[in-house]
């Protein structure tokens, strides 16, 4: 198998962008991708990428160029962008090219996602009675993980502080002010509890990754990143995900320890060896449990690490630098990608205001979604 | 009063003086709730699931869900959880005659029909009676 490197990194900046399509949106990405890169359109072998919501991505080959490029159109919910990187990686591991673009974009109506019971496979009455809602399985299982870990709401708070705070030095992030934990902890309760500043709202985004061989980083002498691994992993049984009308007795398995353990394995390295991570943080409590779901700390220890501060830029392990979800919001088809995009920041130390010190030399990214699927990426320098 | 409303919908509880909900047993021997429709219900034994449980995890609903959703307008926050029945399986639930500072983790609870709208009921489980 061939090494596998990011030499080219673009973003649209997260949020709302009126008047501009999620899919102009990727466009403009893949140009500033291929910008950073210093490489052309009729460089790029081959092209994975997609949305949940603002369309199919190899249309965009009417904006980029008619060079005949295969482009495979990713559907594949919240792991959307790790699925298409996993996909641009296999196709240069597999020496069939040196250069391939994976991109991921979207554009979401405002307000919380309305899902459908019947394309969930689901009875209307779930929908009808007002209990399929995203937002109601994250508070239900953060709910039951602070009662069995001593987690107070302090600290479901102090991470989305946190996000705000480093959100700040983040270009491409949506809320770009900082806010402060008494306001965070007394904002409107959504679901228990869980606070309105808690939770991330979806949005408007994309990345877009160039993903090079040795040979071609060598050729174009670039500043590359080396993907050391990515698993995506579907749920196993006894998980508990979102839209489940009931859930089986021997509960606990989870999709994001399966993934993690098959990333670190492929990369041979462990979780102490990671210098900053990007972790699924739909909402603070997300970020809390997948801290422990991806082998970072036992349950529990959260409580500890949040109040001393080693989840911060400068501490022990830093977590979600560029405010993650909470700040930058949620374009499903963009999220996963915009924390690879944000490891290849930090690993090639420009991260100004928001880099994480002493030149990090592994970096980890984690996206979680529905219907209980998780994808994991390890960059090292 | 829940005798004249209409449940929300058909079979997913009994139709006796104590009612519970319906459940499934797969093949392999472990429980589903509501009980699967079409092909999944193939192989799948209907069964009356216990009445009695332990709260596994609640939230309160405290902003107007959109469609589907089809609740009373204007909107009243509701109570909604998991409750283990013991050796079966979870099971989501609305949660009815508590405040969300009654709950804790693994309270005993029970079964009840409940007032969903004006017309309709649907199942839920209540703090069990002292």
């Amino acid at each position: 198998m061939e090494e596998v490197y990011i030499i080219g990194a673009g973003i649209h900046p997260f949020g709302r962008t009126d008047g501009r399509s999620g899919r102009d949106q990727g466009v403009f990405a893949v140009r500033q991708a291929m910008a950073d890169a210093g490489i052309e359109w009729t460089d790029v072998g081959c092209a994975y990428g997609g949305s949940a919501a603002a369309g199919s991505a190899d249309i965009m080959v009417n904006e980029l160029g008619l060079t005949g490029l295969p482009f495979i159109n990713v559907s594949n919910g919240c792991a959307t962008g790790g699925s298409a990187l996993a996909s641009a990686r296999n196709a240069i591991a597999a020496g069939e090219f040196d250069v391939a673009l994976a991109v991921g974009f979207d554009k979401h109506p405002r307000g919380a996602f309305n899902a459908k019971p019947k394309d969930y496979g689901l009875p209307e009455w779930y929908g009808q009675t007002g209990m399929m809602l995203t937002t109601q399985f994250f508070a239900l299982k953060i709910q039951r993980y602070m009662q069995l870990y001593g987690i107070s709401r302090e600290t479901l708070g102090r991470v989305a502080e946190k996000a705000f705070r480093n959100g700040v030095h983040a270009d491409h992030a949506w809320r770009r002010s900082p806010v402060d934990l008494d306001t965070i902890l007394n904002s409107t309760m959504v679901n228990d509890p869980l606070t309105k500043y808690m939770f991330c709202a979806p949005a408007e985004g994309a990345v877009a990754l160039i993903l090079a061989s040795g040979k071609k980083v060598r050729e174009l002498g670039a500043d590359a990143v080396k993907i050391a691994s990515v698993a995506v992993r579907t749920r196993p049984p006894g998980s508990f995900e979102v839209f489940a009308p009931s859930i089986d007795v021997d509960n606990g398995g989870k999709p994001t320890v399966l993934a993690s353990r098959a990333a670190f394995e492929q990369a041979g390295i462990g979780p102490d060896d990671i210098s900053v991570a990007q972790l699924q943080d739909t909402e603070s409590g997300a970020e809390i449990m997948h801290m422990a779901e991806n082998g970072f700390c036992e349950d529990g220890d959260q409580e500890l690490w949040l109040r001393e501060g080693r989840t911060e830029i400068g501490g022990k392990l830093p977590v979600n630098t560029d405010g993650g979800c909470l700040a930058c919001g949620e374009p499903i088809g963009a999220s996963g990608l915009r924390q690879v995009y944000e490891n290849t920041v930090q690993l090639r130390g420009r991260g100004g205001g928001r880099q994480v010190p002493n030149a990090p030399k592994t970096a980890y990214s984690h996206v979680y979604g529905a219907p209980g699927l998780s994808g994991v990426a390890i960059l090292e320098r | 009063m829940t005798q004249t409303l209409e449940p929300i919908a058909a079979n997913l509880w009994t139709n006796e003086a104590d009612p519970a909900l319906i459940g499934g047993q797969l093949p392999s021997g472990k429980f589903v709730f509501p009980y699967p429709s079409g092909d999944a219900a193939e192989g799948v034994e209907p069964v009356r699931l216990s009445r009695k449980g332990t709260l596994w995890s609640w939230t309160r609903q405290d902003f107007q869900p959109k469609e589907p959703y089809e609740g009373p307008d204007p909107f009243v926050p509701f109570l909604l959880g998991y409750v283990e029945l013991p050796g079966e399986v979870i099971v989501e639930t609305r949660i009815v005659v508590a405040v969300l500072e009654d709950l804790s983790l693994g309270m005993p609870m029970e079964f009840v029909v409940a007032p969903f709208d004006g017309a309709r009921s649907t199942y839920a489980f209540r703090p069990e009676k002292a």
